[in-house]
């Protein structure tokens, strides 16, 4: 966008109690009247050093704390960490932890993409989306209690294994939900994607070229939002996700240029629906089997270094593990793909209004949890 | 391009300018010399044969004796992926920043500096990320002794 700056900046504070910023970010804005010249974001109020805690507890001990980095998708988070650690010890799992992990991590997908798609329909002035939303995250979160007792931070995934076998009736009420939840995705639409305030608050607003996508390291919806198919799932698959028959949907630009806000939201709204598609092959597929098979007597790692990704809600999530032999992480490094987004920020912004920088915001889904650590 | 090929690519164009590479394993690396780690990652970002054009993860590692900074580096186009590593000394380290080849260089080297002190020089905005701008010393080397207070609050 093309603006003329007056010359008499002014700096605003927003955050970081600000509600928009769905946690603690505080954004300093040089504003020239209502347009924003540049936004600075300020990180680390929910730092607590996470990976000098990993270096200071066993293997195992490590995955309760990745369930704090995104508390709304902890699933996901604890899953990049196991299979880590796995790769580093070569633990091979059975059929049946592996169809459960895809099932757990998909329907965290689902819930991490409701939270965004309804806090974003809020932020822009819509009420109603949110409350749509969350009551169809709420059957997934009993799902998930009923299996492993928790409704947010699980620790489910183990080095190995699985805490709990599902209960018996699981895989019913899996396709239960889906059945009545494909439909609701349907309604979601009508509501809020295809409403015309919305495509006007969103559709010429953030707009994030590929290259700077690419350059800044954005991944997950963001940068499929910005047109390039990239997947890990597809490209680098891990749990078996090849042989899953599902599309990645990307960014078209519909209502205006590729890389808006709204082809960032309406990517995750796609999502959804492809992951219930693979919610219904895993259940197919599951076989009888322990789920605590291939739980090692002794966790200890042999020396060496590991990266490890996989594809979380929010992209690509990263573990780089050194390993010294010993019983402890000797280094827990984690690529946030919420913090490298954030970095971003300060070029997707420039020239936005002050409105605008809400569904900016909102648009790029981040979980302060996790740029923190 | 397998690792194998792309170190291969590496010792042929810098010659002793890569200390070491390793291509088997579980994380494929060559080791740079300090000194040349523009020149290198100039040549993986823009040559036709490799385009790294995602800096996946930047981190720092403290061996005690030394600091390693490791370069996890992705092609979109390739689909290929490899490791730099540049080894450097505990006291002072220093190395060029890489902010020029990939923009969000600028946050990883801010944390890697944050954390482990490593110093990197040409970055545009090297100052700490995430913890407070006061705090003393860096929380990720393993000779880190934790504060008993903060601006006078018990920690």
């Amino acid at each position: 966008m093309q603006v003329e700056y007056s010359g008499d900046t002014m700096t605003l504070n927003m955050g970081p109690q600000h509600p928009s910023t769905h946690g603690v970010l505080r954004l300093e804005l040089k504003t020239d009247g209502e347009v924003v010249a540049e936004a600075i974001p300020h990180i680390g109020y929910l730092h607590r050093c996470f990976e000098k805690h990993a270096e200071n507890v066993d293997y195992a001990g490590v995955v309760p704390y990745t369930d704090r980095m995104d508390y709304c998708a902890a699933m996901n988070m604890e899953l990049g960490y196991v299979l880590a650690v796995e790769k580093l010890m070569g633990i091979q799992v059975n059929n049946r932890v592996r169809c459960i992990r895809i099932i757990m991590a998909e329907l965290s997908r689902i819930q991490s993409h409701l939270i965004a798609a309804g806090t974003y329909g809020n932020d822009i002035g819509s009420f109603t989306p949110f409350l749509w939303c969350f009551r169809d995250r709420e059957t997934i979160l009993d799902l998930f209690e009923e299996t492993c007792g928790a409704r947010l931070l699980y620790n489910y995934n183990w080095i190995g294994g699985l805490m709990f076998d599902v209960k018996p009736g699981f895989e019913k009420k899996v396709i239960d939900f889906i059945d009545y939840f494909e439909p609701q995705v349907d309604n979601l639409n009508k509501l809020l994607s295809d409403n015309h305030i919305f495509i006007k608050r969103t559709a010429n607003v953030g707009i994030m070229p590929p290259e700077t996508a690419i350059s800044y390291g954005v991944t997950g919806p963001n940068l499929r939002g910005s047109g390039v198919k990239f997947d890990v799932r597809k490209d680098e698959p891990y749990l078996g996700y090849e042989e899953f028959d599902f599309d990645v949907p990307v960014g078209l630009g519909e209502h205006g240029p590729v890389g808006s806000c709204w082809d960032r939201y309406m990517v995750r709204i796609r999502e959804v629906k492809e992951s219930c598609k693979i919610i219904r092959q895993a259940v197919a597929r599951m076989t009888p089997g322990d789920v605590h098979e291939a739980l090692p007597k002794r966790l200890k790692p042999p020396a060496g270094e590991v990266y490890m990704r996989t594809e979380c809600p929010r992209g690509e999530l990263g573990y780089y593990i050194v390993s010294d032999g010993g019983l402890k992480p000797y280094r827990v490094k984690v690529k946030s793909p919420c913090f490298t987004v954030m970095s971003a920020f300060r070029e997707i912004s420039r020239g936005a209004m002050i409105a605008d920088i809400v569904a900016i915001l909102g648009s790029v889904d981040v979980v302060l949890g996790e740029i923190d650590r | 391009m397998k690792p194998e090929e792309i170190a291969a690519l590496l010792v042929e164009k810098f010659g002793t300018g890569i200390l070491e590479s390793k291509s088997d394993g579980l994380l494929p690396f060559s080791v740079v010399e300090p000194a040349g780690i523009l020149d290198v990652c100039g040549f993986i970002r823009h040559d036709e044969r490799l385009q790294m054009d995602h800096l996946e993860c930047l981190s720092g590692v403290d061996y005690k004796d030394r600091i390693e900074v490791v370069y996890t580096l992705y092609s979109m186009k390739h689909r290929h992926r490899y490791t730099l590593k540049v080894r450097l000394p505990r006291e002072n380290p220093k190395v060029h920043s890489v902010e020029s080849f990939w923009g969000v260089a600028n946050w990883h080297e801010r944390e890697a500096f944050d954390l482990l002190g490593v110093a990197f020089e040409g970055h545009s905005d090297l100052r700490r990320i995430l913890c407070p701008d006061d705090w003393e010393g860096h929380p990720l080397r393993k000779d880190y002794t934790f504060p008993k207070s903060y601006r006078d609050m018990p920690v």
